[in-house]
């Protein structure tokens, strides 16, 4: 994919009083690409998001937007009139839902008889045609927010941003919205930045990733290869990669790396794919979904893993239940409820788990020690 | 109670009658007033905008003055007013001690405050988010500060309404900077205390009648500005 780049930001810096609160050395903006960013809250997600949308005051650094920088007041007031933002909170005035979808158009002096269609095609495109005459104030939730949404497409931004945008809403809506956000961000082709802490809403609307952590971008990727590969244990944590094994590599070649596991591992011995040096130290994560489950060791997989164990918990994870294993080591796998029932798995109950060695991600090879 | 219902009937004669001494006291005090708090209006938005919209060393002490401002006795206004305009004083050259014109100011002395911090705590009270989103819609300066004054619409015109308060119901200052000149400088407050130190409590009654129907009438007109086209 070589798109071309819609906003560059090159060396952010944001502080806050003597605190700096953002550090991004480099981060670009492709055209027609959802770029997610992801991390806890204080990670500075929202802050680097304000800053490349050029509404918070840099201590160093630059945008360029469309190859043109934006240094002046006039040139970045230019900017905010290319893009818009739709925040956690739908900031919505105290007006009727039409009036609010048309506030950005009136802003820029568009006359009434060319926003009222757009008001209500914007409207009946987020599923709030019903509502236009209706005050504000008194809409739910997710009609609040789908109001803000038609606010922000109604101006046809060439950036979209979104901060947090399902944050505030309940499960239901928050569903029918991710829904109809991702349809309409691939219908209008739009280029857009989702802040986000929820690992599932980013695999769902993101085309590439961006980890945070303390105002730091940690890696930036394609959406799978951040999911499947990360970098740094942190990121892999984040992204849902649950086990985390640290050990000695044993043998290399071809591709492929077995690893002795290290304290707590009963010398037990993975395969992995990657490249490392026999006797290195490194750290392999598998995520719980790529981990199956069995009452007895299935000789026509092609599941180079399995290792019996003891079920340790079952926690419920949405649609999904977490089983967590003692295999003579930590193992987390995701099963469905039907699976759960015909594997009679409980705690205490003796399974078999196996998992490809494609499923076993080298992360890191240095400074493994002083990391985890 | 004779005293009272004889207050009620005079005021009611001298109402339906338009006694035009009455009707001239009654305009001036709402003309008085009304220009006072129009000017308090500008004076007041001009200091909240900006403390509100900006971070500065000071803010705080800004905003604790202007909190002490909303209590300012209006007869230590007179007072520096008095001796501003006074004709050695340094304003003195205006000449306009004992007309309306110097009411005038003193009122919006005392009502500018009261505008100010009402209207600076309306807009610190809007949603934090609201600034920045007013902004990536595409407004310019001009017209965030236009937009979030008109989302504050219903604090700000409470605003209006304790300026107007302020200043139609005080006596101290307008005396000292008016003189309570008939025919000139009288309002209902000052022409009340007059009447009632002269012992004439049906006028006096009558002229506090007034000035409360006055005070109502106004704030119900700001009332219906304010709450209108409210849902819920």
């Amino acid at each position: 994919m070589s798109r071309a780049t819609v906003l560059e930001a090159r060396n952010l810096q944001v502080h806050r009083g003597q605190v700096q609160v953002l550090d991004v050395p480099a981060l670009d903006l492709r055209a027609g690409e959802v770029l997610a960013l992801m991390g806890p809250n204080g990670a500075g997600k929202s802050t680097l998001m304000l800053a490349l949308a050029g509404l918070l005051p840099l201590s160093r650094g630059s945008l360029r937007f469309k190859g043109a920088e934006l240094g002046s007041r006039p040139e970045r007031e230019a900017y905010r009139r290319r893009m818009t933002m739709v925040f956690q909170d739908p900031l919505l005035f105290d007006t009727t839902v039409a009036q609010n979808i048309a506030a950005g158009l009136k802003l820029r002096g568009i006359p009434a008889a060319v926003r009222e269609p757009a008001v209500r095609a914007w409207a009946q495109r987020l599923g709030i045609g019903h509502l236009l005459g209706r005050p504000a104030r008194q809409l739910s939730g997710g009609e609040a927010q789908r109001t803000a949404l038609a606010r922000a497409f109604a101006l046809g931004p060439e950036i979209l941003f979104l901060d947090e945008p399902f944050a505030s809403l309940d499960a239901p809506a928050r569903e029918g919205l991710l829904d109809d956000l991702g349809r309409i961000l691939a219908e209008t082709g739009s280029t857009a930045v989702l802040s986000t802490h929820d690992q599932a809403e980013a695999a769902r609307l993101g085309h590439r990733l961006a980890v945070m952590r303390d105002g730091r971008v940690l890696q930036t990727g394609g959406l799978r290869e951040v999911m499947n590969h990360p970098e740094d244990p942190f990121v892999a944590a984040f992204v849902g990669m649950e086990t985390l094994l640290k050990g000695q590599v044993a043998a290399s070649g071809e591709g492929l790396l077995t690893l002795r596991l290290g304290k707590g591992g009963d010398g037990h011995e993975v395969l992995a794919v990657g490249e490392a040096r026999p006797g290195q130290t490194i750290l392999v994560g598998i995520r719980p979904e790529h981990v199956a489950l069995s009452l007895q060791t299935d000789k026509s997989s092609s599941a180079r893993n399995a290792f019996p164990g003891t079920v340790t918990k079952v926690v419920p994870r949405g649609p999904f239940f977490k089983v967590e294993l003692d295999c003579g080591f930590f193992l987390a796998a995701y099963v469905t409820a039907q699976s759960l029932a015909e594997l009679g798995l409980a705690p205490g109950g003796a399974i078999v788990a196996s998992f490809k060695a494609t499923a076993a991600h080298l992360i890191r090879r240095e400074g493994l020690d002083s990391e985890v | 109670m004779d005293l009272i219902w004889e207050g009620l009937r005079k005021a009611l004669e001298l109402l339906l009658t338009l006694d035009p001494e009455v009707l001239r006291i009654t305009l001036l005090s709402l003309e008085v007033s009304g220009l006072a708090t129009l000017i308090s209006l500008v004076i007041g938005l001009g200091i909240a905008v900006p403390v509100a919209l900006n971070e500065f060393p000071g803010k705080r002490l800004v905003i604790a003055l202007l909190n002490t401002g909303m209590g300012l006795p209006p007869v230590v206004v007179g007072l520096f007013v008095t001796v501003l305009l006074w004709r050695n004083g340094p304003f003195g050259f205006l000449e306009i001690l004992y007309t309306p014109a110097a009411m005038i100011l003193a009122q919006a002395v005392i009502a500018s405050p009261i505008i100010a911090g009402i209207s600076l705590s309306a807009l610190q009270h809007l949603p934090p988010g609201l600034r920045l989103q007013i902004l990536a819609l595409g407004a310019s300066r001009p017209q965030m500060v236009w937009l979030l004054l008109k989302e504050a619409r219903l604090p700000l015109l409470a605003a209006v309404m304790a300026g107007f308060g302020g200043v139609i119901s005080e006596v101290g200052a307008s005396i000292m900077v008016g003189g309570n000149i008939k025919g000139q400088t009288r309002v209902l407050t000052t022409a009340t205390v007059m009447e009632t130190s002269k012992g004439n409590f049906e006028v006096a009654f009558a002229l506090s009648i007034l000035l409360l129907v006055l005070a109502f009438t106004v704030n119900a007109v700001l009332t219906h500005l304010q709450q209108r086209n409210r849902p819920r």
